[in-house]
Parts: structure tokens; C-alpha cells; sequence
């Protein structure tokens, strides 16, 4: 008998494959990255090195860090694909799950599952200038991203990094910023809200602010990736359009809450797309033309 | 053997022929109404129903369901790690769902069963199960499936279907599957062809003749999303709405989950359990930002959802099979039948602020 229609075949990879399990890792190292020590980076090494080329990733994407006994929690990945060995995450302490991992120590055992999720548009951006403008500790996956541009700075034009935080302290990958900011190659633009520390010698002032003096003017060939918590990028956004930005060149990532992770939980949507799969990358055109649920 | 007919004698002895092959699921009555069971035992599927308050998805979609095992004891080389439970492939049987809960399978399976991923519990479970329809003669007040791509004795998501037929049923087997469950229940004394096509046909009939009720869908696919989701009409569905989940839960098509960690001891399973959009903890960030926060919210998604959202996704109707359960369940009487008329007639152009009669 031939198997019926509706049957698939027991041993077909795709469904053997289960999306659910994470690959098992490492944490190799834990950095306290600011001063009221809520955000930590977790550096992972794959247990099993082949999953680690599994685990093949762009900036922008975002995996489910998975700890057995308390759940899941989706976060962007802060590493680059250009760095080998090890991926990176930051997490901010917020509940559940990010407590706990805040609790944990180098040596512990947790899972990965990923990648999930579009990278921001590299193909669309090579050979273009791009202005990232990040704010607060959503500025991981734009880390991500100046890493994996830096490494490849050949197929891009200009770059330019708007990045602020409350306070010096509250500013992630410190020594990362200071070193970008020596180079020619790149536009940094570090800005803090207030700081107290005579020796601060960047910028002082609103992400809002510092871009409409530090970005670049709007053209065909610029693009800018704007991350941060939902007031910096409601007082960003009209400055951006006072500089002629077009709303399809403004590329957004967002944050709904998420299980599953690959569109199949039904709570990340946003109408019909969901932002697990479909984005979190979307466009400012994009989003205007969706429901205001984020 | 497409047509085979079935005494009574030989539907009992067959039910309990399947047991040695099968889970075998069918309905039972429990208090004043019908529930889909596995039927252990000598228990026979009572076929006396309308149909169940529950929708038998959780035959193959369980509203509980572990993914993963692991152990949290650190002198375990494996501690941390999660792995498969070892799973029940045991071939199931639906005996006697409704056409419309079995075509609610194939809606479903769009969301489990994508391009890029697959859910492997959903279709494992699935692929194990055969479904053996019960035509149905009396659809209740509440059914529109005739609008909502299905019948009463429609066979789109059956592997057999079964009627009514003097001194016992009558039986088509419509996939290979189901033409093997047959004859593991012994059920193989054909019938004339002529004689059960008419019969079949008949009762197909007279059945889709009862049903009264019919929902307009053939302009939701062209309404602006945005136009229908700023509708003036939401407010005014949403009203009584208590968000107490009971449509969501006992609906065939509504599929979404969350997943959960719980762990006894250093034992521990991370489970997927039925959730509900109509629920605000669905969308609640940890920080307490809440997209979805207000009831209207959640009204509308539930209805964007099954009545725009999944008709642009898929191109495949509504997300909705007309089983009128959500209808005849609500405490406050939302029906979705009146919204969806609604959203089909939605012109914004003519629409002012008066309020739209939603019960
Ligand atoms: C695509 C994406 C990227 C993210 N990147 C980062 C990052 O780089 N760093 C970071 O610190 N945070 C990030 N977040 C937010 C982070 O996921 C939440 O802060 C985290 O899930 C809170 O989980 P909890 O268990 O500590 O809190 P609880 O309130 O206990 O949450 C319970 C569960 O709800 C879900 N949940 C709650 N809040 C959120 C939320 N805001 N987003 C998604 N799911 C949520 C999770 O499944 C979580 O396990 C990101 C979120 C998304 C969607
Ligand atoms: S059953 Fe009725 S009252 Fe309950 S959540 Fe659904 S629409 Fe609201
Ligand atoms: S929405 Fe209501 S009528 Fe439609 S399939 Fe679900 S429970 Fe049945
Ligand atoms: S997180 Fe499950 S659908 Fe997006």
C-alpha cells in the first residue's frame, strides 16, 4: 500500500529537525557592563563545536536563550558573525528568566536556539552610507552590526554611530566605544543625558538632539537603523524626517513579547506579520502601514 | 470496498476491533454535554450528539503537552540538557467528528506546518491519527459551515465518513488511510454503489437544507487591513466581552500557545500549553509595556485574526469553520457571525460614529 496523501514520510529530515531544542552551551565568561550592574553580557561556547556553524547568523538576528527549570527569553545576538568561537548576548534584568541567568556563573549549562528571525538588510546595504542611532541597552544588535561592518568596511560608504546612554556608566562595551572612536573609519558620536564626571570629553545631550547636529543629510544612499526604548525613538524619528530621511530608509527593530520564536505561538504579531518571523527588522515604511501594536 | 455498510453489531464489534490497533477517541457524554475522549476499556463513542462543547483538537494538539525533559542535578553528565520525551506513536482514531472540526485540521495545519519551520508534536501527532467523520443530520442553530468553506457532510479533512442508515451506518472510505482502518474494524460488507451514492447524497442534503444561517466573506480579502482594524465598530463588539477565553479555548481553528518550565525536585519538562489572545499577560512585556493591554484590543485581534489577518496570510478564507461553538458558548453573546458580516460590509467611507448593533 502507498503511503496515503495526508501521511508524511516518518523520516523526513525537516521534521525530525525540531525547532524547539536549543544547542547546548557554555557560558565562558560574564561581564558586568554598567554601573547598576542590570546589564550583563554572556559570552556562550557551543558544547558541540558543529553547531556552532548550525548557528549560522547576520546582525540583527536574535536567538532564545534557554535555561532548563525557568524558560526562555528571546534576545539579539551582540556578537558578529565575524567573531569566531563564541556568540554574545546582553541582557538587561528584568523578570523571570533574565534574573536568573543574572544569577548564574562562568561554567554553567544553558541552550541557544536560534537563529531566529531577519538580520537587518546587508544586501540592500552594501555600498550605501549607514547611520546607526541606538539608545539605552538596545544597542547589542547595532554592536553586532558596526563589528560586521568594520570587517567588511570595503562595502560600505560612511559610517556614522549615534549612541547615548543615561549616564557614562550606563554606556555598554565601553572599551569597544573608546577604541571605535580612535579610528578614522567611522563616525562615533557617544552622548550621555548628564554626567558628572569633569573628565567626560564626548557628547552631553538627547540621542534626538545629537543626531539632527551629528547625522549625516539624507540621500538616496543612506540608510539609518534606529534602536532604543520607545521615547528615544518617538523624539528621533521627527528630526530624522526634518533631515529628509525617506521612512524606507529608516530600518527599526522590535521587541513584542515571544515563546516560540519561529511564528507559530501567535503572540508576536503584529496583523498578520509576525515580528519572531517576519521581522524584528522593519522598515519605517513598513510599520506605517501596520497596526501600532508594539 | 469505497461503500461499506456497518449494523450495529458490527460498529461495536469494529470500535473494539480498532483498540488493538488504535488510541481510539470518540464522543462521551460528561454532565449535560458531549466531550471528545479516548475510549478505554469496552467504552463506545456515544453517537447520540450534536456535537461537543470542546472541539476535538486535543486529540492531536493536547492542551498540555511536554516538548522537553532534562534534569537540573549537577552529578548528571547530562544536567541542563534537554531532550525529547520518548513519544506515544500509536496510530489514533477520531470515531464520529463532525466535518467541520475535521476540515479545521487542514486550517490549523497552515500555522504547524510552514515553509520555514516545522512543529513536529503537531504533526507526529497529526500524521498519526485518522479521522472517521459522522455526518451530521441536525446541525444545531449555531452552525455556518456552508459559509465557512466547509458542509455537514463535507469530507476535506476525513479519511472516512460515516451516516446514518437504517439498522446501523453506512460508511465511504475516502483516503487510504481510512480504507485500513476499515478493514481493521472488520467493516468491509459493500454496498452497492448507486445505492450509497444516493444515500450519501441525501443526506448531505437535507442536512445542508436545515442550515439557515450564512456569513458574508467575500470582501474581506479586499478591505485595507488598516481600514478594518480602525473600524468605529470595535468599541462597541467588545463592550460586554468579560475576556474570559472561553471562545478561543474551545475553538477548533484558535491554535496559540505559550511554553512553561516546571521542574519537581531536579526533574524538570518544559511544556507547550493552550493559551489565549483574549488573555492581557498574551502580550505583557516584562517591563509591563503592554501592546494589546485594553480589552478592545484583544477583541479585535481575535477577530482581525480569524477574519482578515489569516485570509491576506494564506489566501485560503477565513480562519473559521462555522462550528458555532464560540457563538452558543460566550456568556455575553458575542457572535461572531454578526462581526464578520460587519467587517465584510465595513466601508469606511460611509461609516460615521453611530454605534453598529453587534448582539
Ligand atoms: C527580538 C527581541 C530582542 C531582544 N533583545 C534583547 C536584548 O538584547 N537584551 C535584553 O536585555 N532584552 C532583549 N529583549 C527583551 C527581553 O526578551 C525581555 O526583557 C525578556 O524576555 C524578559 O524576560 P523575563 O523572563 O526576565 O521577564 P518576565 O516578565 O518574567 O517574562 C516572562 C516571559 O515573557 C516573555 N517576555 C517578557 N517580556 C518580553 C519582552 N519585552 N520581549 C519578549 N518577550 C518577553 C518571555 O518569554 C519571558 O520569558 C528582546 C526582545 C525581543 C523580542
Ligand atoms: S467567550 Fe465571549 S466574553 Fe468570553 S472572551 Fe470570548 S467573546 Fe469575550
Ligand atoms: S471561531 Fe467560533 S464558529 Fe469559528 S471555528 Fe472557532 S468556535 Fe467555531
Ligand atoms: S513568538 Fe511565537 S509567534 Fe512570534
Amino acid at each position: 500500500m502507498t503511503a496515503p496523501a495526508r501521511q508524511l514520510d516518518e523520516n523526513r529530515g525537516d521534521i525530525m529537525q525540531n525547532p524547539y531544542r536549543p544547542y547546548p552551551v557554555r557560558i565562558d565568561e560574564i561581564i558586568t557592563e554598567t554601573e547598576d550592574k542590570n546589564l550583563k553580557t554572556f559570552k556562550f561556547v557551543f558544547i558541540d563545536p558543529e553547531d556552532e556553524k548550525r548557528f549560522a547568523y547576520l546582525p540583527g538576528q536574535f536567538a532564545e536563550l534557554s535555561v532548563a527549570g525557568k524558560g526562555e527569553i528571546p534576545i539579539g545576538i551582540a556578537s558578529s558573525p565575524t567573531e569566531k568561537g563564541f556568540v554574545k548576548f546582553t541582557v538587561n534584568k528584568v523578570g523571570l528568566v533574565s534574573s536568573h541567568l543574572h544569577a548564574m556563573k562562568a561554567g554553567d549549562v544553558m541552550g541557544i536556539r536560534g537563529p531566529l528571525g531577519h538580520p537587518y538588510p546587508w544586501e540592500a546595504l552594501k555600498g550605501k552610507n549607514v547611520v546607526i542611532i541606538g539608545g539605552g541597552f538596545a544597542f547589542t544588535t547595532l554592536r553586532s552590526s558596526i563589528i560586521y561592518m568594520l570587517e567588511h568596511r570595503d562595502q560600505f560608504g560612511q559610517i556614522n554611530v549615534i549612541y547615548g546612554a543615561r549616564t557614562p556608566g550606563m554606556l555598554l562595551y565601553v572599551d569597544e566605544l573608546k577604541a571605535w572612536e580612535a579610528r578614522d573609519d567611522i563616525g562615533m558620536h557617544i552622548t550621555v543625558d548628564g554626567a558628572k564626571d569633569p573628565d567626560w570629553k564626548y557628547n552631553v545631550g538627547f540621542v534626538p538632539t545629537i543626531t539632527e547636529q551629528k547625522a549625516p543629510p539624507a540621500d538616496e544612499n543612506t540608510y539609518a537603523i534606529i534602536c532604543g526604548p520607545p521615547i528615544m525613538i518617538k523624539f528621533t524619528q521627527p528630526v530624522l524626517d526634518k533631515l529628509g530621511y525617506g521612512h524606507d530608509r529608516i530600518i527599526m527593530s522590535l521587541e513584542n513579547r515571544m515563546k516560540c520564536g519561529i511564528g507559530m505561538c501567535g503572540r508576536c504579531n503584529i496583523g498578520k506579520d509576525f515580528v519572531c518571523k517576519d521581522g524584528p527588522v522593519f522598515t519605517l515604511a513598513q510599520l506605517n502601514g501596520m497596526p501600532k501594536e508594539y | 470496498m469505497k461503500f461499506v455498510k456497518i449494523d450495529e453489531k458490527q460498529w461495536a464489534e469494529g470500535i473494539g476491533k480498532l483498540k488493538s490497533g488504535y488510541r481510539v477517541f470518540g464522543p462521551v457524554k460528561e454532565g449535560k454535554d458531549h466531550e471528545f475522549r479516548e475510549l478505554t476499556g469496552d467504552a463506545s463513542p456515544d453517537m447520540a450528539f450534536s456535537n461537543t462543547r470542546l472541539s476535538p483538537k486535543s486529540v492531536v494538539y493536547p492542551q498540555s503537552e511536554v516538548m522537553f525533559e532534562y534534569t537540573t542535578d549537577e552529578s548528571r553528565p547530562d544536567h541542563h540538557i534537554l531532550k525529547e520525551p520518548r513519544r506515544d506513536d500509536t496510530p489514533r482514531a477520531v470515531i464520529g467528528i463532525r466535518p467541520c472540526d475535521a476540515l479545521s485540521f487542514l486550517l490549523v495545519r497552515r500555522n504547524f506546518d510552514s515553509p520555514e519551520y516545522k512543529d513536529p508534536y503537531w504533526l507526529r501527532n497529526y500524521e498519526a491519527t485518522t479521522f472517521v467523520g459522522y455526518g451530521c443530520n441536525d446541525p444545531c442553530a449555531t452552525c455556518f459551515c456552508t459559509s465557512a468553506g466547509s458542509a455537514p457532510h463535507d469530507t476535506q479533512g476525513l479519511d472516512a465518513l460515516v451516516v446514518d442508515r437504517d439498522g446501523g451506518y453506512a460508511a465511504k472510505a475516502i483516503t487510504e488511510k481510512g480504507e485500513a482502518l476499515m478493514k481493521a474494524a472488520g467493516w468491509t460488507d459493500a454496498m452497492d454503489e448507486a445505492e450509497a451514492e444516493a444515500l450519501f447524497a441525501d443526506r448531505a442534503a437535507a442536512a445542508e437544507k436545515k442550515i439557515t444561517r450564512q456569513v458574508a466573506t467575500d470582501k474581506l480579502a479586499e478591505k485595507p487591513s488598516m481600514d478594518l482594524y480602525d473600524a468605529p465598530f470595535w468599541e462597541d463588539v467588545a463592550f460586554s466581552c468579560i475576556n474570559c477565553g472561553t471562545c478561543t479555548y474551545l475553538c477548533p481553528t484558535c491554535w496559540c500557545f505559550d511554553i512553561q518550565d516546571e521542574c519537581r525536585g531536579c526533574e524538570g519538562v518544559r511544556t507547550r500549553n493552550w493559551d489565549s489572545c483574549m488573555a492581557p499577560l498574551f502580550t505583557a512585556h516584562g517591563s509591563g509595556h503592554n501592546p494589546r493591554g485594553e480589552k478592545v484590543q484583544r477583541v479585535r485581534q481575535r477577530f482581525m485574526h480569524k477574519l482578515k489577518y489569516y485570509v491576506d496570510k494564506y489566501g485560503e478564507g477565513i480562519q473559521c469553520v462555522g462550528c458555532g461553538r464560540c457563538v452558543r458558548s460566550c456568556p455575553v453573546n458575542i457572535d461572531i457571525r454578526k462581526v464578520c458580516d460587519m467587517m465584510n460590509a465595513y466601508d469606511p467611507e460611509a461609516a460615521n460614529d453611530c454605534a453598529c448593533p453587534t448582539t
